[in-house]
């Protein structure tokens, strides 16, 4: 009966949203779309922007500059999108203040593309080829992120037209039990990083008795590494507040928050702007379309607190507590925030909803592994070609994903190991890039699937300072509920230090293992449960690595600084240049007698400066390990400090 | 508070040891008596619930930079609980500090990305230059270094943000040049005062 009253809702919503987003485009002007996520901005979108105004109105062209969200790829930011009447839309990468002059000029005023800065054409044309033909783009299938960068994240009436909210229409017009059987069908497992079925965490709120169900969005992205949440929240909120809606929906809650961590400042502004845009057109706030759901949705600032991640943990901190996870069961979904049941989904899992209740549960199911249906959506950085963010199926293996689709290691340097999943994630060698991506495949190899993180790691990272890295982070995040994990990486992290020092003893690495397996065993929650992870697999698969350091005092990579030296060369060495003297934040280098140049080790701090900087032709700089391998060249007396800034 | 102090050196959180909570820069009466005002304003906003503690918290330090032990005091007086148990909340968290910042705030990044790729030299270099150890202030007020843990910019690795800015692919090399110039700017400024006194 209320299925016409919301039928009328939503058409003259949609008819609004068409009439005002059609208004403010004109046809017949050029577009400029901007990247203009966080990793854009740091990039210089700004002053892009700026530039690309200033030539515009130097130069009386008329042409809209729409700012959007960030495509994924990062290594082409600013990444640009030029819409020109005449031609297929073409992007531009790095396009820098300069280049962004000379666009306006060449491409908007005289047609000419300027194709030594084109990335790609987005459609098939017959001039420019297309951006399809690259790995990065035709062999990622996007759902979470198939509008990001694309649409201005700030209006929602774009979203509306290009059928946004459509699907929550759809719901509501549904039981919510067939909501909740749409996302059990599609086997949509959370995207947090235990992977536990959505549809079935839905099924136990929907049944659990309590009036004030909440659902609360988790989008405290902790994990060193990871971003994707912030990208998805940045370009497309109105996904993510769909996906929420969708969720309240079905498990009958009416009021749910967003908790988005403070350094995300951007993020924060998005989504807050999101949500009040949603309220003012009637998609939240009383009677939704005509219904009787309502639903209020309210932001919430996590303070920077790794383990905040942790549910019962994310629930103490909106209610203006420590903190501290709590011992389940009871589960939140049966006693959450404020005693009450509680749904808390991440961002990436509310933000597959409205795909998946468009299309059925059964499409998604199809889609990826059987085990692990939908896609992934990874953050590849550190040693690779094209860093950024990638939506792959489930099920590809880590092999494609870094060497086909991101371009492998740059440099000629050889791959040594990729960290999947951050802090509770592990070290995976050479031997396991055919691994297929899925819950339970990685969690077999000793890595997990985790909130998506994923560092490249060459033969330039030494896999005990890694492990070392990982355990001060943890130690330092640990909230000192459980003595295992307060303690016990302490420890751990004490131990690792000293390798790292080459102050290692003998039966370091079996402590090492032991402590571990207690500290997994003597935790409540996940961070504790997990933080050994990456001693753990790198102790098992870089055994060698760690033997090098305890014994021989050598770090095979030359990572570790204490068992680093640095010494020039003086048979490459060329007398009169002074690249690496200017370089050296410490003045740690002098002239030799001979008019060359050496390195006063006491002084140096190992920060390999003189290294980058010593000219390509002479490249005298050695690294070795052990230090004792560097030869001693004695500084002349009456060389000092003067002589050097004379020099 | 001492034995939280303690307990908290247990754990090793070194921007809030106990050196830093004996500040080392001053703020005048006059000063103070005016964030105290404007605290008090910012208070009767919101409603006496234990849940607005955090939102109370960001906000004071929003506006003045850190949370004072007076702050402290008047958020636990208004929302009736104990001053411990703010202290007990703020300290948790990172995102809130205890000692007034420098006018320019240097955040180096240590996410994996920026670690694997040297982020610590980055910051070893900032503390060399500016004399001073993360988490604390320079002697004057000039400047405050922290560590953060991921800004997000892992592509841009490494990444140093100062003020609002993010410095995407930093080098130690990069660090004396992007001090100097504040330095001129200043310098500039205070030209620019003397010549309008004049």
């Amino acid at each position: 009966m209320n299925n016409k009253k919301l039928e009328e809702c939503f058409a003259s919503l949609v008819e609004k949203a068409k009439k005002c987003f059609l208004n403010s485009r004109k046809t017949d002007v050029p577009y400029i779309y901007i990247g203009m996520a966080t990793c854009g901005l740091a990039a210089g979108a700004v002053e892009t922007k700026a530039a690309f105004a200033e030539a515009l109105a130097e130069r009386h062209i008329e042409a809209h500059i729409v700012p959007v969200g960030c495509l994924g790829h990062c290594y082409a930011e600013p990444l640009v999108l030029i819409d020109n009447p005449g031609f297929p839309p073409i992007y531009y990468h790095n396009v820098n203040p300069g280049k962004a002059g000379a666009l306006v000029r060449a491409f908007l005023e005289e047609g000419d593309p300027l194709f030594e800065y084109v990335l790609g054409a987005s459609v098939e044309n017959e001039l420019i080829p297309t951006v399809i033909a690259f790995p990065r783009f035709n062999m990622e299938r996007r759902i979470v992120m198939e509008e990001c960068g694309l649409i201005d994240p700030e209006d929602i009436n774009e979203y509306i037209t290009k059928g946004g909210y459509s699907t929550l229409f759809k719901a509501l017009g549904l039981e919510p039990g067939e909501v909740i059987r749409q996302v059990l069908a599609s086997g949509l497992r959370g995207r947090g990083g235990a992977g536990f079925p959505t549809g079935k965490k839905w099924k136990f709120a929907r049944n659990a008795s309590g009036q004030e169900k909440t659902v609360i969005c988790n989008a405290d992205e902790g994990d060193p590494g990871a971003y994707m949440d912030r990208t998805i929240i940045e370009s497309n909120p109105h996904q993510l507040l769909e996906g929420i809606a969708l969720c309240a929906y079905a498990v009958g809650a009416k009021k749910a928050v967003v908790y988005v961590r403070a350094e995300y400042p951007l993020a924060v502004k998005t989504m807050t702007t999101a949500i009040s845009q949603a309220r003012q057109v009637g998609l939240l706030g009383k009677e939704i379309l005509g219904t009787d759901f309502n639903l209020e949705v309210s932001l919430f600032q996590g303070s920077g607190a790794f383990v905040c991640g942790e549910e019962t943990a994310l629930i103490q901190s909106i209610e203006g507590k420590r903190g501290m996870p709590q011992y389940r069961p009871p589960y939140p979904v049966q006693v959450g925030l404020w005693g009450q049941p509680t749904v808390i989904n991440n961002v990436k899992t509310l933000s597959f909803l409205p795909a998946i209740l468009k299309h059925g549960g059964r499409w998604y199911r199809e889609i990826g592994a059987p085990d692990s249906p939908g896609t992934a959506v990874f953050s590849v950085v550190g040693k690779v070609v094209h860093p950024g963010l990638v939506e792959v199926p489930m099920g590809t293996s880590l092999r494609t994903l870094i060497f086909d689709i991101c371009g492998g290691v740059p440099e000629k340097k050889k791959f040594k190991a990729v960290q999947i999943g951050g802090p509770s994630g592990g070290c995976l060698p050479n031997d396991f890039l055919d691994t297929p991506i899925d819950f339970d495949s990685l969690t077999q190899a000793g890595a997990m699937m985790g909130s998506g993180g994923m560092v490249v790691l060459d033969e330039g990272n030494c896999m005990v300072d890694v492990a070392r890295y990982f355990l001060d982070f943890t130690q330092k995040e640990s909230c000192g509920k459980c003595t295992f994990c307060r303690i016990g990486t302490r420890h751990l992290l004490g131990i690792l230090e000293r390798l790292t020092k080459g102050e290692g003893k003998e039966g370091d690495m079996e402590l090492l293992e032991a402590l571990s397996r207690e500290i997994k065993e003597g935790s409540l929650c996940g961070l504790g449960k997990t933080a050994p992870n990456p001693v753990l697999t790198s102790l098992k698969y870089f055994r060698d690595e760690y033997e090098a350091h305890l014994r021989e005092k050598r770090c095979p990579a030359m990572v570790c600084r204490a068992l680093t030296a640095f010494y020039i060369d003086l048979d490459r060495c060329a007398r009169g240049c002074d690249a690496c003297v200017g370089s050296c934040p410490v003045e740690a280098i002098f002239t030799t007698k001979g008019q060359k140049k050496g390195i006063d080790q006491s002084l140096c701090v190992k920060c390999g400066e003189c290294m980058a900087s010593c000219p390509r032709e002479y490249d005298a700089v050695r690294k070795v390990s052990p230090p004792e391998l560097a030869p001693k060249i004695e500084r002349p007396p009456e060389a000092k400090k003067h002589d050097q800034t004379d020099s | 508070m001492q034995i939280l102090i303690l307990f908290l050196d247990i754990k090793g959180l070194n921007c809030y040891e106990g050196k830093n909570a004996e500040m080392e820069v001053s703020v005048d009466e006059i000063e103070e008596k005016i964030i105290m005002e404007d605290i008090a304003s910012i208070l009767v906003t919101f409603a006496k619930e234990r849940s607005n503690l955090i939102p109370v918290l960001q906000i004071i330090q929003h506006k003045h930079r850190y949370l004072s032990l007076q702050a402290m005091q008047a958020v636990a007086e208004y929302l009736e609980i104990s001053t411990s148990e703010v202290y007990g909340v703020a300290s948790f968290y990172n995102q809130f500090r205890f000692h007034p910042p420098g006018k320019h705030q240097i955040r180096v990044c240590l996410g994996t990305a920026c670690h694997v790729v040297g982020g610590d030299i980055v910051l070893e270099n900032f503390e060399r230059k500016l004399k001073i150890k993360e988490g604390e202030t320079t002697s004057d007020r000039e400047f405050s270094l922290e560590r953060v843990a991921c800004v997000g910019c892992c592509a841009l690795a490494p990444v140093s943000v100062v003020d609002e800015t993010v410095h995407g692919r930093m080098a130690p090399s990069k660090v004396e040049g992007l001090l100097l110039g504040f330095e001129i700017e200043k310098e500039r400024k205070e030209r620019e005062e003397r010549r309008s006194e004049q």
